[in-house]
């Protein structure tokens, strides 16, 4: 996918990104009383742990996981929505997680973000011309009224929405006009990396596929880089190059789409992909995990699925895994996947 | 996508907001439309005072002692020159009505403008950067809310002319009891306004304007403020006839216009000597203006809060 050049320095590189939120924020908030003995406790929730992974130019890796597993929180992180408790974050080998906003700026125009809930994320009292017009003039400034007007029916038009209908409102619109607006707005500072979070999962199924389709062709024609999440498998499929596998905001296994729907490892991801309705129902495949994710204000020692995972020990109960690179490329983090416990 | 779109000229500003839902359901409510009604024709008659009016009650070589307290047209004894009397000056009160008007409409929408602007600046303000800014403004609010607004204006305006003397108070009245009554109760502002914002913040078209790279100022003034105007439109209706009211009671304490310069406050009071020797027209004819004026500003706000507020629903 990526250009032999380029191929040496990852576009995106997270390194051991933290992210907790801490749950009693003010001084009374902290103290306990517990067992008759007054303490100080600071709870918080531990969304991100410790997560590396680097996204290649042109690629389009994709990060699933169940609700609440720290995948949005991610998404946020890069695009410093939030800023990390820990780790790094690099664009283009260029550290990004501890500038101030005029020096993330220019990087504004090469990184942007598309949002789950197309109903919220355009801002109501605006008209669709203002909406797309404001982000071209406030990164080009030395454009004249015609070359805005002129850019934003470019965009509109490469997203399919008619540039006759700008004079109107957001509600005006249907979801999926809306979230293709919505893209259009992401677009008009010509980025190359896109964070698209769940983009379509506010959405009837009729139209996934053709915002998906529209994001595809957005790729090709803008050489576009794609930093997608989402809990649709099936999408993943159609639309990732590689996937991420996240599981309470840890990384369990890191794999091209290809190699992880053929040959998943990870305990959580074989859950996860038997889990995916089929046409053919292959018999009694479907992997049923027990109980529920624990909360991630108490995360479990060692590693974070043992508490549903079938494979788990002793050692699996004290350690947590570390990713490991495999010999078909993924990466994974399981101490049973190291030591071969799983057949096949 | 297909060509459905049809380029009708866009409409123009009334005729959008006449066929708007606030329009729809201000046609559709008497209370509204009288209400509005009424306030158009104080308001516009008020400002057309100098124009309206038969006698300038600003200028002493109009007023004749001789003419004073003559009772209103309907009542034995008029004189058909002044048509509803004159006060214990001898001014037409028709005329001074008119004037009085334009001052306390003049000082309630001036202190509801410094009202808002300080409310609305500390709110957007406090709720866009939290944190403990929010701690301290919002504390402040509460302070300065657990202090009546008469009370601070009675004491800041008696303290003021004590200052100044009474020349230069009453010269410059106007300008302080602008301020006293819009330093007041800039809480009532901010803490609406902070509430709206807090709601708004977490929506995802925040989050898409941060994104693009705007500014915390660009993001307040242009995306989240003009989504908080419905609340602030209630309450400055609200607050404007209590901006008027604060300004009646200060004026009828002597703290407020002087009696050279009347508002409806101070003409009310000057008549109050004279109400139990039966001219009692000098203090009630302002007053029934005075409330009805503060009725129908209310009753729109009311309107407009049923309107505004589609959660509120009113059976």
């Amino acid at each position: 996918m990526s250009t032999a050049s380029q191929q040496t320095k990852p576009l995106l590189e997270l390194k051991g990104l933290e992210k907790r939120f801490d749950l009693d924020k003010g001084f009374l908030e902290t103290v306990k009383l517990r067992g008759g003995r007054l303490t100080r406790e600071r709870r918080s929730v531990h969304a991100v742990n410790n997560v590396s992974l680097n996204v290649d130019r042109g690629e389009a890796l994709c990060i699933v996981g169940e609700s609440g597993c720290g995948k949005s929180t991610v998404a946020r992180l890069v695009a410093g929505l939030l800023s990390p408790t820990g780790g790094e974050i690099h664009y283009d080998g260029d550290r990004i997680d501890d500038r101030s906003r005029a020096a993330m700026m220019p990087l504004r125009k090469k990184m942007q973000m598309i949002f789950q809930n197309p109903y919220a994320s355009l801002n109501p009292r605006m008209t669709i011309q203002q909406a797309l017009e404001e982000p071209v003039r406030h990164h080009n400034p030395q454009m004249n009224r015609g070359e805005v007007r002129d850019k934003v029916a470019e965009v509109m038009r490469s997203v399919g929405v008619d540039p006759s209908w700008s004079s109107r409102y957001p509600h005006e619109f249907s979801g999926g006009q809306r979230q293709r607006i919505a893209i259009a707005r992401a677009l008009t500072v010509d980025p190359e990396f896109i964070i698209a979070d769940e983009p379509i999962s506010a959405l009837d199924v009729s139209i996934q596929a053709q915002v998906l389709n529209l994001m595809l062709e957005a790729k090709d024609e803008r050489g576009l880089t794609y930093f997608f999440i989402t809990h649709d498998l099936s999408v993943v499929e159609h639309f990732g190059t590689r996937v991420a596998v996240l599981y309470l905001g840890t990384l369990c296994e890191l794999a091209d789409t290809r190699t992880l729907f053929e040959n998943p490892k990870h305990p959580y991801t074989k859950a996860l992909l038997s889990a995916v309705p089929k046409l053919k129902d292959e018999g009694p495949s479907h992997i049923r995990l027990q109980g529920e994710i624990p909360t991630p204000i108490n995360l479990p020692q060692g590693c974070p699925f043992q508490t549903r995972c079938a494979f788990a020990n002793a050692r699996c109960r004290e350690s947590r895994p570390r990713p490991l690179l495999q010999t078909d490329g993924s990466t994974v983090a399981c101490h049973a996947v190291e030591e071969g416990r799983l057949d096949g | 996508m297909s060509s459905l779109s049809t380029n009708q000229p866009t409409p123009s500003r009334f005729s959008r907001l006449w066929n708007s839902n606030m329009g729809y359901s201000f046609r559709r409510n008497p209370v509204a439309i009288v209400s509005l009604a009424i306030f158009l024709i104080i308001a516009i008659a008020s400002t057309l005072a100098p124009v309206l009016a038969p006698f300038d009650p600003y200028d002493p070589a109009q007023i004749d002692i001789m003419n004073s307290e003559y009772p209103p047209m309907w009542v034995d004894g008029a004189d058909p020159q002044f048509f509803l009397g004159t006060d214990d000056q001898g001014r037409d009160l028709w005329s001074t009505i008119l004037y009085g008007t334009r001052l306390s409409l003049l000082i309630g929408l001036c202190a509801v403008a410094l009202q808002a602007f300080l409310g609305i600046s500390i709110g957007l303000v406090a709720g866009y950067v939290g944190g403990r800014i929010d701690s301290l403004l919002m504390r402040l609010a509460d302070i300065q809310l657990s202090f009546s607004t008469l009370m601070v204006a009675i004491i800041f305006l008696a303290v003021t002319q004590a200052m100044f003397g009474s020349e230069t108070f009453n010269q410059y009245a106007i300008y302080f009891l602008i301020a006293v009554i819009g330093v007041a109760e800039w809480p009532q502002y901010a803490r609406t306004v902070r509430a709206t914002v807090l709601a708004e913040k977490k929506k995802e078209y925040i989050d898409s304007a941060r994104v693009l790279g705007f500014g915390p100022i660009r993001i307040m003034v242009r995306h989240i403020l003009p989504n908080s105007l419905s609340p602030i439109f209630v309450i400055s209706t609200v607050q404007v006839a209590n901006a008027i009211i604060s300004e009646a009671s200060l004026s009828f304490l002597g703290l407020g216009m002087p009696p050279s310069q009347p508002s409806l406050g101070s003409l009310i009071s000057s008549g109050f000597d004279y109400i139990f020797s039966g001219s009692w027209w000098i203090t009630a004819i302002p007053g029934v203006v005075l409330v009805v004026l503060v009725l129908v500003i209310n009753l729109l706000g009311d309107w407009m809060r049923d309107v505004l507020n589609p959660k509120l629903y009113k059976g």
